[in-house]
């Protein structure tokens, strides 16, 4: 990973401003930030370890733990509780057999909260692995159940 | 055959990909567009014919042959003649849904770029002078006046101007940059140039939300196929990471910068010291995306529609358990039931609406009782709420107020960037104050299921102790055996007075909307709702 960040900081710039792309990127290419690369990171922008690590942890979307190998991003936000989004969440905890904000012990799927995705009027909605899902209604949770088992 | 399928992430979360195929593998010549913008007709598709284009909708993967036939039984006809669409000032999204959003070609032929050249031939005075003439204010929610921010600008000193766009939509129960971005990238682009022409900046930012890869790979792919035109002003799209605050401008300004998203004290301004130190036109997606049209069809054209100070139009977003749902451009003035009774066609569940939330989740809750209130900044500034980024949210009579007020403090716990007390741990505690009111709520009902996480047990041990505690012993004493949670008052009455003040530090010590905004949906909800909170109920108007 120390090759990446370097060759990432070459291509892309190594100034500060650089440091959300960047930890975009490892995602992209890791699934995660782990903690291991901080030191590089820092280099790499010639900031401190404590600045990396600040960012790191202020934004919901990078994570420092490997993620599931499935992630199912629900939303929780009011437009997708005003059309029964709250009952769908602890269907969909119940049935994928993980608590919301959670990866599952076997790694297999993970449970994450998102504050809206802009779909608003055709609520409830996720994204299953990065796919909009909408209308999420009983049966669309256990063909989602089905689909991350894979 | 030439048919159109909308390549809109919400149509796509419907199943237009799975159309699109279908049509492609029967011959037809799929043209992908942006999304007209009514979605209980999703997936939709037009086909082109010498009447124009017809439109059917919903349709699935199975009904290609009944579509090009002419049989199918959603055939809408012409678009545009649907009573969602034939109301509309489309003065913003005109493009949207119609055109292929990556095509040059067709953003030209749809009077793409002609509000470019106008303003190149003018000097940057004459737009400014333009913008303010127009009356556009900022479509982000603070609506603040355009061409002022701009003039600010112009007139500071600096070897380096950007222009910013603030497209970290956060706000649920809103769309419309999205939609924008996904179905007409290039007004978007077009609005930033312009700007830039109007300011001397050399370089411009479109911070989209993680949340919307469709909008970032769109934008993406509209600025490299543009970067001719708008030379040599360069754009570059900055990917958001889950982080609501920043929406806020100067939170988006110290994300971009590589730093924790945390909201900046003001002043200075961002116009005088903002991206990089340097001044900083930072504006709305829906604000940029206006100005194209205001340049071509002239100030006044704009400021023609509207009502009072508000301006033009606005992109009204109908979100939530609304039957009609989509995106609907009209000019200021329209009322809010007119919106959700007419235009929305009440709920989708059928049950009469209780609520609707407008702006977002720093918006406040209004009942069908305050439906009168015209579609106005001022209007909706005095009667404790705001039009925000124009999202409205319905809600049936299923709703839970007291559950939606803790809600909107749990929401500005977890997103709270961290930098001021009030939103820190003022929302910390709210949500702990309307778990009590909740717990004594719920414990107050005769008959009521098992104690929920034993709210209620310390409802009860508070409710007993409460008379030994302050009897006469003045304010200092009373605060300190608060702190424990045994001695807390934790009566309805108690807490809801406990909350409006917390309420009211929150207003008036945040730094900025998170915070200072979110005692509107708490406040509103108590307010119009308080047998939820469990207060009697109001008495209603005669009205009703």
């Amino acid at each position: 990973m120390e090759e990446f960040i370097g060759a990432w900081a070459v291509r892309h710039g190594a100034t500060r401003d650089r440091l959300l792309p960047l930890l975009h990127a490892i995602q992209e290419e890791a699934g995660y930030i782990d903690d291991a690369w901080v030191p590089a990171i820092a280099k790499a922008l010639n900031i401190s370890r404590a600045d990396v690590h600040g960012v790191i942890t202020f934004y919901h979307d990078f994570r420092r733990t490997p993620p599931g190998r499935h992630v199912v991003k629900l939303c929780r936000a009011e437009s997708c509780q005003a059309r029964g989004g709250a009952a769908i969440e602890t269907a969909a905890a119940k049935l994928l057999g993980v608590a919301m904000g959670e990866t599952r012990a076997d790694g297999q799927v993970a449970l994450e909260p998102v504050y809206c995705l802009g779909l608003c009027a055709i609520g409830p909605n996720a994204l299953i692995d990065g796919r909009p899902v909408a209308r999420i209604d009983a049966a669309a949770l256990e063909r989602i159940a089905l689909e991350v088992a894979a | 055959m030439k048919v159109f399928v909308s390549r809109d992430m919400a149509s796509v979360a419907l199943g237009a990909n799975d159309v699109a195929r279908a049509f492609a593998e029967a011959g037809c010549d799929v043209v992908r567009t942006g999304s007209r913008g009514l979605f209980s007709i999703e997936p939709l598709v037009e086909v082109e014919t010498k009447e124009g284009r017809i439109a059917f909708g919903p349709v699935g993967p199975g009904d290609v042959a009944a579509v090009l036939d002419g049989s199918h039984a959603n055939r809408l006809g012409r678009i545009e003649h649907l009573l969602f669409f034939a109301g509309q000032q489309r003065f913003t999204f005109g493009r949207c849904g119609v055109i292929d959003p990556l095509s040059l070609d067709d953003y030209a032929a749809h009077g793409g770029w002609q509000g470019l050249g106008t303003a190149r031939v003018m000097t940057p005075q004459q737009v400014v002078d333009a913008v303010k003439a127009s009356g556009l204010r900022g479509r982000g929610g603070a609506g603040f006046p355009t061409g002022i921010k701009w003039q600010t600008v112009l007139d500071a000193p600096a070897g380096a101007k950007f222009i910013v766009c603030n497209a970290d939509e956060g706000d649920s129960g809103t769309f419309a940059d999205r939609m924008l971005m996904e179905g007409d990238p290039y007004c978007l682009i077009e609005g930033m140039a312009i700007a830039a022409h109007a300011v001397g900046a050399g370089h411009g930012h479109i911070y989209i939300r993680s949340e919307y890869p469709y909008c970032i790979a769109t934008m993406r792919a509209a600025i490299q196929a543009s970067a001719h035109l708008v030379a040599p002003f360069v754009l570059e799209v900055r990917e958001g990471a889950g982080a609501y605050v920043c929406g806020e401008e100067t939170a988006l300004l110290d994300s971009i910068e590589g730093k924790r998203g945390q909201v900046r004290a003001k002043p200075p301004l961002p116009a005088l010291q903002g991206l990089f130190g340097q001044p900083t036109v930072i504006n709305n997606v829906l604000s940029l995306a206006a100005v194209p049209f205001i340049m071509v069809e002239g100030a006044e054209a704009y400021a023609a529609v509207g009502f009072g100070r508000s301006r033009g139009t606005m992109p009204v977003q109908l979100a939530g358990n609304v039957r009609h749902g989509g995106l609907y451009e009209i000019g200021f003035g329209i009322t809010l039931g007119e919106l959700v009774n007419e235009i929305g066609g009440g709920t989708a569940s059928g049950r009469p609406v209780r609520a609707v939330q407008v702006g977002g989740p720093l918006g406040a809750y209004f009942p069908p009782s305050m439906f009168h209130l015209p579609f106005d900044y001022e209007a909706f500034a005095a009667a404790g709420g705001l039009i925000g980024h124009a999202g409205i949210t319905v809600f049936d009579e299923s709703v839970d107020m007291a559950h939606m007020a803790r809600f909107a403090m749990e929401f500005c716990a977890a997103e709270s960037c961290g930098k001021c007390t009030p939103c820190r741990i003022g929302s910390t505690r709210g949500v702990e104050i309307m778990d009590r009111i909740i717990g004594a709520r719920d414990a107050s009902v005769s008959v009521r299921p098992e104690p929920v996480e034993g709210l209620s047990s310390l409802a009860d041990k508070g409710k007993a102790s409460t008379g030994s505690v302050g009897t006469g012993e003045g304010y200092l004493n009373r605060a300190l055996y608060s702190r424990s949670p045994d001695r807390i008052d934790v009566s309805i009455a108690a807490q809801t007075g406990l909350l409006r003040d917390l309420a009211d530090t929150m207003k008036y010590g945040s730094l900025c909307a998170l915070g200072g905004f979110t005692p509107y949906p708490v406040l509103s909800a108590l307010d119009y709702f308080p047998e939820d909170f469990g207060a009697p109920a109001p008495i209603k108007e005669a009205a009703e």
